[in-house]
């Protein structure tokens, strides 16, 4: 239980589009160096619509599974996987990564990339993950994906690309909407009425 | 930072606090009614009377043992443009796992210390009042974030930002460009010195103000701990009006988010001092001793 109650978030507003975005912020890797996959997809709002005013974070260990504790992700050096990207969407509200498939970081485990959402019109940060689609043995055992029921489990497994990449679409309500996840346990995070 | 604002990333966004999103998708869910036959325009007082009902639902729903809410709603149907944009279905609990339980570290390389002053981005001085937010950046459990990313932004002395979809006739100051940096020390500290920002006004109903605020992204030592927010400054009379402050329906946890005036901070001759503490929320994994002891990036050699 934790002593301090935490501060509330808000809403990232419409103008971060000067401050947040910063030089190859969605190229953990060079494009076209050897084992980058693009990884993209679109956001959506509750009409079906692309938002054309989010900005995600991905967070993921690197191709072997492993933690990386790099600094660097703000200036890259074009050689160091810091683990760590992000992307604004554009007009149409698609984001796009250059990164590498995660490796599971324990043997047996799933792979995921952990996400964060912002967007306009979006009162706080929304957690998600990224699963890759293989290894389905994997994924039968994770203990997230089991909880889930299979509608909403699909939510959080990408697609393979023909090249090899990754698409993932977020859907931040109505049909297909992508499973958001809380970690404090408190059931009032984000309490939806 | 200034000199390398990315004037491609400036002019390329299309992002404007509009409502052509932001239309109720029935006017059932809103307490008021709106009439079916002519658009009407909303005011302040449909938005306030609006607000008030969520504010004494929570309030009676306090007296019914309910717990006490510390986040922001995310369906706030009075900021309209939430309406579509919160998920329905709760958020799945779920334990966090491996890269969860660690965060991307940043330090030097990624941060100049000179991109903590904002007044001195340009050829000349920012017009406005120079003020010095400062406080510290700490867990759940009151331990220090220690060399950790915090990255600010904010409209100039006028109310203006300098995004080009923001239409506000106020005008661009060329000496402000209001985007800062730092990373936290030893002691989870970081300090900035700036412009207070103006408020200004936006489309979310007629005559829609925002209360003068700096807006915060913050790391912790887990990516659980990932937050952006917005740090406002005391005794605004904007506050009762904003649908936005009035997302988090509790009082106690809207003060979390406004600055103290402190005149300790306050340096002689020239700028006023504001004092504002973040609390992340707490870690999940058990740390290392090294950890314990702040040694994450490498502000610590």
């Amino acid at each position: 239980m934790s002593k301090l109650t935490a501060t509330p978030g808000q809403t990232v507003g419409p103008f971060y589009g000067y401050a947040l975005p910063y030089d190859k912020d969605r190229e953990l890797l060079a494009p076209g160096s050897p084992g980058s996959i693009r990884l993209q997809g679109t956001v959506y709002d509750g009409a079906g619509h692309p938002i054309p005013d989010a900005i995600l974070e991905i967070w993921q260990p690197d191709a072997e599974g492993d933690i990386v504790r790099r600094t660097g992700s703000l200036v890259r050096d074009a050689y160091t996987f810091t683990g760590f990207g992000r992307s604004a969407v554009g007009n149409t509200g698609v984001y796009t990564f250059t990164t590498v498939n995660p490796g599971p970081t324990e043997p047996g485990a799933a792979a995921f990339i952990s996400v964060a959402v912002f967007a306009r019109g979006l009162m706080n940060r929304l957690f998600t993950r990224i699963y890759l689609p293989e290894n389905e043995e994997a994924l039968a055992k994770d203990p997230l994906l089991s909880s889930l029921d299979p509608e909403r489990r699909k939510t959080l497994i990408a697609r393979r690309d023909a090249d090899g990449g990754l698409t993932w679409d977020i859907r931040l309500q109505g049909e297909g909407e992508t499973v958001f996840l809380d970690f404090e346990g408190t059931g009032t995070e984000g309490a939806s009425q | 930072m200034p000199e390398d604002v990315n004037l491609a990333t400036y002019n390329a966004d299309a992002l404007t606090e509009d409502l052509s999103d932001a239309v109720p998708a029935e006017s059932g869910t809103a307490p008021q009614a709106v009439p079916a036959e002519a658009p009407r325009v909303e005011t302040q007082q449909d938005l306030s009377a609006e607000i008030k009902a969520l504010g004494d639902a929570y309030a009676r729903a306090l007296k019914d043992g309910a717990p006490k809410e510390t986040q922001p709603r995310l369906d706030f149907a009075p900021y309209r443009s939430s309406i579509l944009r919160h998920p329905t279905k709760s958020l799945h609990h779920a334990d966090p796992e491996t890269i969860e339980l660690h965060s991307p570290a940043f330090g030097h390389q990624d941060v100049h210390a000179l991109e903590a002053d904002l007044t001195i981005q340009h050829n000349g001085e920012p017009q406005g009042e120079r003020i010095i937010v400062a406080g510290r950046v700490l867990d759940g459990d009151g331990r220090p974030v220690a060399g950790q990313l915090v990255e600010i932004w904010q409209a100039n002395s006028s109310g203006r930002y300098i995004h080009k979809r923001d239409q506000h006739p106020a005008p661009l100051d060329p000496n402000f460009t209001g985007v800062g940096r730092c990373i936290t020390g030893p002691d989870g500290s970081y300090r900035f010195t700036t412009i207070k920002p103006g408020a200004y006004p936006w489309k979310n109903h007629l005559n829609a103000w925002r209360p003068a605020h700096i807006h915060f992204s913050l790391f912790g030592t887990e990516f659980t701990q990932r937050i952006v927010t917005q740090m406002y400054f005391p005794g605004d009379q904007l506050f009762p009006l904003d649908p936005i402050y009035q997302s988090i329906v509790d009082q106690d946890a809207r003060d979390r988010l406004v600055a103290s005036y402190d005149h300790d901070l306050t340096e002689p001759e020239w700028a006023l001092g504001y004092n504002w503490d973040i609390v992340l929320t707490g870690c999940k994994r058990t740390w290392t001793e090294n950890e314990a002891l702040g040694a994450e990036g490498d502000d610590h050699e």
